[in-house]
């Protein structure tokens, strides 16, 4: 049994790490949120490992289900063409390749590994943990967490009425949005126009920026 | 799973992830980039949670709940900035970091 958790730990603990690696450093912003979903699964599977579904499964629907969308969502409402250069290059690379090693390597690993966990006793042989499960954990939410479980409603009304006004455009001011191939043959345009002059009537039409109706 | 597993593993494998979040974080150019690295860290801190939850405090329900609220708080830290990547696209045609410097001095 023992080395069943061992090896699945050890599975899950390479999916997350290597899928947050690869979201953090693969070029194509799409292809760096899926690896981020995958992320989400692997850090959902280390949920049910250490025996708390209820979390498990929050984490799948909220992380996996509503913020990836979310995301991907963001990614294709802004989009661009030719993004360039998708990471910071020179010394700032070099910088904040330093600061995250540095910390990982030098100040958290020595931390964990030098402090004295308070581990409680393991139970007797035969006996089983007493573990808290979708029950205890509700009732605990709506009687000795009461207060706060208000003030995360209050907050997340507070952060959706945020967003929609945030991101609310008025309609007098809507432009029309270009597709990625009427913003390739702009971007053609200007290399061609700055490369030799052609002529007016050669010009493929531009697309008008105008009122979306 | 406390058998099995040491605690250190679990609050290696949270570290790990956290710094490979603040370096998506810093390191990235774009906005999206940058939020999905404040994901991972949050992803980072969930899994201390619940694994000092499950090896230090098993039969008390502040840890599970702890969690619970850290997602929401996340969810909306994530809608709310996506909102704002969406706003800043529309402004400046450009959902780069380095080109949104209007408060550089």
């Amino acid at each position: 049994m023992n080395t069943l958790i061992q090896v699945s730990f050890a599975l899950v603990t390479a999916l997350i790490v290597g899928s947050a690696m690869m979201s953090v450093t693969v070029r194509n912003i799409i292809h760096a949120a899926l690896w981020l979903i995958a992320c989400f699964f692997g850090v959902g599977a280390l949920y049910l490992l250490l025996e708390a579904e209820f979390i498990a499964v929050a984490q799948v629907l909220i992380y996996v289900g509503a913020i990836s969308i979310l995301i991907l969502f963001a990614i294709m409402l802004t989009r661009q063409l030719e993004t360039g250069r998708y990471m910071v290059t020179g010394w700032r690379l070099w910088v904040t390749s330093v600061i995250c090693v540095t910390l990982f390597a030098a100040v958290l690993i020595p931390t964990l590994l030098s402090h004295r966990w308070n581990l409680p006793a393991p139970p007797a042989a035969g006996g089983s943990e007493q573990l808290i499960g979708p029950a205890e954990l509700g009732r605990d939410v709506v009687f000795t967490y009461l207060l706060q479980f208000q003030v995360v409603g209050v907050l997340l009304t507070m952060a959706l009425i945020g967003a929609i006004v945030i991101a609310f455009e008025e309609r007098a001011r809507r432009r029309r949005i270009l597709t990625l191939a009427e913003e390739h043959t702009l971007q053609q345009l200007s290399t061609t126009r700055q490369a030799a002059p052609t002529p007016e009537s050669e010009q493929p039409p531009a697309p008008s920026t105008t009122d979306r109706e | 799973m406390p058998n099995a597993i040491p605690l250190e593993a679990l609050l290696a494998v949270a570290a790990a992830l956290f710094c490979i979040g603040l370096f998506g974080a810093l390191a990235r150019r774009s906005m999206v980039g940058v939020l999905m690295g404040i994901e991972l860290m949050l992803n980072a801190v969930n899994i201390n949670l619940i694994a000092f939850w499950r090896y230090l405090t098993p039969s008390s329900t502040g840890g599970q709940t702890f969690v619970i609220f850290v997602i929401t708080v996340a969810a909306a830290e994530a809608a709310v900035g996506l909102a704002l990547v969406i706003a800043i696209y529309r402004a400046w045609q450009t959902s780069n970091i380095d080109e949104v410097d209007s408060l550089k001095g």
